[in-house]
């Protein structure tokens, strides 16, 4: 148990504009599940990143069982006994799981002795009680049965070393305690694991140790009996990060957005939304809570009119239409969506330029499409580069060499600083954001919330959604399954509700 | 060793992008000197017959303005295009639709009307209606099914040339083709005026003129916003409330009018009658040109320019030296190398690691 | 009389659709590896001018033929460095590879023009040419045709039987993944756009070898581009590309056999039919949502790269 297994010594590693990991020691011992926290953004998945291979350091030592290695790439890490599930699975669509197992293999053969494999597979699932379907397409599985398959490949090879990336992004709370008895089970039979996340409470669970990053730099390492909640958020972020944002109270008006029966088709053809209804009303945030991928970007789509929908969906008691996103910004819609670099910004668009994508298309404007030249916008620009701290040398800079945090504010100051939206929707608005953008855009949320928007926020966090809401409804396949409070003591209910389970006392 | 890319995290000055077009163009006559090597030539007497009729003779110089005219057309068409990321390789397709469309006109819709002021300007019409929808089909089918518009356009290509051959040595052969089929002489009021006897005509100010109007367009108007904006990110276009499928079409439409009016201006402006392979290829020159000149329409005037120095030149090459034109395409395909080359150097950092 | 027509359209078939066969099962593989290659054009050129002037310059078909092989995939690796090394606009670089070898090849063909090379000649094989009706069409051609026969059944079970095949396969729909399994991607890469070249290359020597044995500037008339649409239309299987291959074969030769039951359609108008027809299979394939079921590279035309931060 004290034999140390992998020992990174002073690791760095830059990427243009930022450095990733500066002097970072880390060590894991045979056995124990060392638990790697921080926020978004501080490191941890960059490190790993070196020890699979992925990257390589700057400078910094690696060693192995106390031998100095270089590690180059994926298939030398997997010599060293090391295996990775990351946050993106590296899973082949079309193929079933056998043939993803066996990919890559190296003593395959010729012809790819697949029997063989689905024999193995077979006697790793019921060692470790992992459920799997060999002969199942990955395609057609849950996020959470393609999981298991990553994690059979990390058996079938015998890694030593496994490193889990923020494995439980994607479980139900049950799943997720599935998770940990495989996890407990591999490390009896003397696997050594490497736990990355930046929720306080599994961590706290799973791991032996815990060594917290924070802005690449490794602040402390401690044991995980020794320590609590509070001293690791302390380590985390340098200060008290539970954060308590002043839930402004406000005044709740009629109706603003009505969903009734809306049914939407995701990329494969199947359906995600199978008939939602659900009220928004002015000043009011409804969170939806679930698990990634039930149907959440779907509905965020199909509301904006990105997607087409079957059902009605009103905003402030007109009709929009199916697919139609001018129906939406004429009635004051605004839209921040997940992925705020492929939906919502031009990356080689200057930054004026991107505050007013909507020009022609805002009732809030009107410019003459005839005689129109961008360039006079870089005055009107100047005003929300002021009023949301946006940080750019100029407003020339195209908006791809912005930070995460200051991208976000772009697309904030555009969608509401340019017009004053009655309705939001607001998808995981602070993916990747530091805490003090985290802060900056819950502020923005509260402020236009005591103006009387009514704000649809769908997060995966729940302390977020706990945060910032008033009432709680949780996704679960397409549809709400049920409604809560946005309160600690209503967090197993939830838990139970993302998973499928439906309380019987909601409503 | 292992290469590297990095990507510079300043965009490249105007300075260095023009330097390394010009880079690539001295890349590209290099290995075009090896080539011509090849055959035994000297390179060096052959860049100076390249350019020294084209640029140094009055006579040579409208030969290359005229060679310019077809070249800028199609180019402007192609640019539109490939701002929106639309790739429309079909331009050559839609010149000689429009060229149909004008020979028809002239000769056979509206063959009693003498008025130049009327005839000439509803010739431009049809050649760029016949361009036109020559565009809207690729373009249509890409909006509304998803196919590909590199390969509809170039089929589309082939069938326009078929068409043209079919009418030439059809039912429009001519009274005075003899070994090669041409069609009738267009009627004088389907002329464009001509100025002094080397081929100077109307048709090529008119092509200048519409590349100042394609710079308006896409740099002054909703239209050019909105096609900066679904170039840059299509989904974020539509995020925009921009009708996506609606820019497509128009944007293949306009593209394709514009490489259309160019078919008319061949006919009514140099040729005077429809033959068939009237084009060396312009429509697959004008995708080389529109790169080199980075899709501004003001420096695709210069670009075209220059190339049709070269087609001038080529021909020189080939009546005092024998070197077969097509060395011309190899040209383009090295430069078109060369420049996709440079192009990544200006945007990355290379480099050098050991693995 | 109509029975000549049936085996004469059926002979042409087969014979004008095996050098598109030959270039679409290349690009086949090309593109499952993730790379496009629209170049197919310029490198069938390059093909059948090499091929024609080896043939004529040492009188050796073979030798020919593996030149023209051998500069089929010299060129395809041009667009390999491009691609995969400088990760520049594959689209561009595939076309720039066309005019290069259109130029390249009237360039060098001008004095070929005109000449006479060795070509191929029909073999008749045994007992199998003698089956009536079908046997002296299928089985009574030169040996590139049979080589075409036997390619198809050899690729598919490469693609689908063997660890080749099937790293390939994940390279092209999952790069990511087949990166964390170990399998090198960029050498794959390499080698699958190079065979594709390879392939493009031969189907060139055999139009300037075998179909119409002689050499004319621009010869392949765009079937390199009917080509690239072939691959959309197989769905990436070797299969299917022989269906469509020897279909447009059919096609390019009808207007011969409606000359000759003096069927009035003009010649240049006949002459439209297979790019009609390619526009058509595309407006087909398009419509049809299957391409992820039947695992297309999704891949295609993105440039790999390890390190990239997102």
């Amino acid at each position: 148990m004290n034999e140390t297994v992998l020992e990174l010594t002073k690791i760095v590693k830059r990427f243009p504009g930022l450095i990733a990991n500066d002097n970072v020691d880390f060590d894991l011992k045979k056995g124990e599940v060392h638990a790697l926290l921080g926020e978004n953004g501080a490191g941890k998945t960059t490190l790993m990143n070196i020890v699979y291979g992925i990257y390589k350091a700057d400078s910094g030592d690696v060693k192995v069982n106390g031998e100095k290695i270089e590690i180059s790439s994926p298939r030398k890490a997997i010599e060293y006994g090391i295996g990775m599930i990351q946050q993106h699975f590296s899973l082949v669509p079309s193929f079933d799981v056998t043939q993803n197992v066996a990919l890559g293999l190296k003593d395959l053969g010729i012809i790819p002795d697949l029997s063989r494999v689905k024999k193995q597979i077979m006697e790793i699932s019921k060692r470790y009680k992992i459920s799997v379907d060999p002969d199942a397409k990955i395609w057609q599985i849950s996020a959470g049965e393609q999981q298991r398959v990553e994690i059979i490949k990390l058996l079938y090879v015998k890694s030593q070393i496994m490193i889990l990336d923020e494995p439980t992004a994607i479980l139900t709370p049950q799943e997720a305690n599935g998770l940990f008895e495989t996890i407990r089970e591999m490390t009896k039979n003397g696997a050594s694991v490497i736990f990355i996340s930046h929720k306080l409470k599994e961590v706290l669970e799973i791991s032996d140790r815990i060594t917290v990053l924070r802005h690449g730099k490794v602040i402390g390492s401690v044991k995980t009996n020794e320590t609590n909640e509070n001293e690791l958020a302390k380590m985390m972020v340098g200060r008290e990060v539970i954060l308590k944002i002043e839930k402004k109270t406000s005044e709740i008006t009629g109706d603003i957005l009505k969903v009734k029966d809306l049914r939407v088709m995701n990329d494969k053809g199947l359906e995600a939304v199978k008939g939602l209804n659900f009220e928004v009303r002015g000043g009011e945030i409804l969170g939806i809570a679930g698990v990634e991928g039930n149907g959440q970007k779907e509905l965020a789509e199909a509301l904006y009119g990105m997607r087409t929908y079957s059902g009605s969906v009103t905003v402030n008691g007109a009709q929009m239409r199916s697919g139609k996103v001018m129906d939406r910004i004429k009635h004051h819609v605004a839209y921040i969506p997940q992925d705020r670099k492929a939906d919502a910004l031009c990356g080689g668009l200057p930054i004026y330029e991107n505050l007013f994508i909507k020009a022609f298309s805002s009732p809030s404007m009107s410019f003459n499409p005839y005689f129109f030249v961008p360039e006079r916008l870089r005055l009107p620009s100047l005003r929300f580069i002021k009023d949301y701290s946006i940080s750019a040398s100029s407003v020339d800079l195209e908006v791809k060499f912005l930070s995460g945090g200051t991208m976000q504010k772009v697309v904030l100051a555009r969608e509401i600083g340019n017009s004053s939206p009655k309705l939001i929707i607001a998808v995981h608005p602070t993916r990747g954001l530091d805490v003090g953008a985290e802060e900056f855009v819950y502020n923005v949320l509260m402020d236009q919330k005591a103006r009387g928007a009514a704000i649809l926020l769908i997060a995966g966090d729940l302390f977020e959604i706990f945060n910032l809401s008033d009432r709680v409804a949780v996704l679960y396949e397409g549809q709400i399954i049920g409604y809560s409070q946005p309160d600690e003591s209503h967090l197993e209910e939830i838990g139970l509700m993302m998973a499928g389970v439906k309380n019987e006392n909601t409503f | 060793m292992k290469i590297r890319f990095e990507k510079r995290d300043k965009k490249p000055s105007k300075l260095l992008i023009f330097l390394a077009s010009l880079l690539s163009i001295l890349i590209a006559l290099v290995f075009l000197g090896f080539i011509i090597l090849s055959l035994g030539d000297n390179p060096l007497t052959a860049y100076w017959q390249l350019v020294s009729w084209g640029l140094g003779t009055v006579p040579g110089l409208i030969q290359s303005l005229v060679s310019m005219m077809p070249l800028l057309f199609t180019s402007l068409g192609v640019l539109i295009a490939f701002k929106m990321k639309l790739w429309n390789i079909g331009a050559e397709g839609q010149f000689q639709m429009g060229a149909f469309a004008a020979t028809w006109g002239a000769l056979y819709l509206f063959p009693h009307l003498t008025n130049p002021w009327l005839l000439i300007p509803l010739l431009m019409i049809l050649g760029m209606a016949a361009g036109a929808f020559w565009g809207f089909l690729p373009g249509v089918m890409r909006a509304y099914l998803g196919v590909n518009e590199i390969l509809s356009t170039l089929m589309l290509n082939y069938v326009a040339i078929y068409w043209v051959n079919y009418l030439t040595y059809g039912p429009w052969k001519g009274p005075h083709s003899y070994n090669f089929p041409v069609t009738a002489q267009f009627p004088q009021s389907a002329i464009f005026p001509q100025y002094g006897v080397g081929g100077l005509n109307l048709g090529i100010f008119i092509s200048i003129g519409m590349a100042f109007f394609v710079l308006y367009l896409v740099r002054y108007t909703k239209f050019g916003f909105h096609l900066n904006i679904a170039g840059d990110n299509l989904r974020v276009g539509e995020y925009a409330g921009i009708n996506v499928k609606r820019m497509i079409i128009l944007v293949m439409v306009i593209g394709g009018a514009i490489s259309g009016l160019g078919g008319m201006a061949e006919m009514s402006g140099v040729l005077f009658r429809l033959q068939p392979n009237f084009s060396p290829g312009y429509g697959y020159t004008a995708v080389i040109i529109a790169w080199l000149a980075r899709l501004d329409p003001i420096a695709t005037i210069i670009v075209s320019f220059f190339f049709g120095v070269l087609l001038v030149g080529s021909q020189q090459l080939q009546l005092f030296m024998q070197i077969p034109s097509s060395l011309v395409n190899a040209f383009n395909g090295i430069l078109l190398f060369s420049l996709l080359a440079s192009e990544i150097l200006l945007h990355y950092k290379i480099k050098w690691m050991r693995a | 009389m109509n029975q000549d027509i049936i085996t004469s359209t059926l002979s042409g078939a087969l014979r004008a659709g095996t050098p598109l066969l030959f270039a679409t099962l290349g690009e086949i593989l090309a593109e499952r590896s993730g790379v496009l290659n629209l170049g197919l054009e310029g490198m069938m050129l390059m093909g059948a001018f090499t091929g024609f002037s080896i043939s004529y310059i040492t009188g050796n078909l073979w030798l020919a033929v593996i030149a023209a092989v051998l500069v089929g995939g010299l060129m395809a690796s041009l667009h390999a460095f491009m691609s995969i090394t400088l990760r520049v606009n594959q689209v561009v670089s595939g076309l720039a590879l066309v005019f290069l070898g259109e130029g390249l090849s009237g360039f060098w063909g001008h004095g070929f023009v005109g000449m006479q090379a060795e070509s191929f000649n029909n073999i008749k094989i045994p007992f199998l040419g003698d089956i009536p009706y079908l046997g002296p069409i299928v089985f009574d051609r030169d040996i590139l045709v049979y080589m075409g026969y036997i390619a198809v059944p050899v690729i598919w079970w490469f693609l689908y039987k063997t660890t080749a095949g099937m790293n390939l396969r994940a390279v092209g729909e999952s790069p990511d993944a087949a990166d964390a399994r170990g399998i090198n991607v960029v050498l794959t890469r390499y080698i699958y756009t190079v065979v594709g070249g390879f392939f493009s290359g031969l189907a060139g020597a055999y139009i300037s070898l075998a179909y119409t044995p002689m050499w004319v500037q621009n010869m392949t008339a765009g079937r390199g581009w009917i080509a690239v649409a072939l691959v959309i239309f197989a769905i990436w299987d070797p299969v299917i590309a022989l269906i469509g291959a020897y279909a447009f074969g059919g096609i390019s030769v009808l207007q011969f056999s409606f000359q000759i039951i003096q069927v009035p359609i003009p010649v240049n108008i006949m002459n439209m039919f297979p790019y009609l027809f390619t526009i058509f299979v595309m407006l087909f394939a398009s419509s049809n949502k299957i391409k992820k079921r039947f695992g297309a590279p999704s891949a295609l035309g993105i440039p790999y790269s390890r390190e990239e931060k997102t």
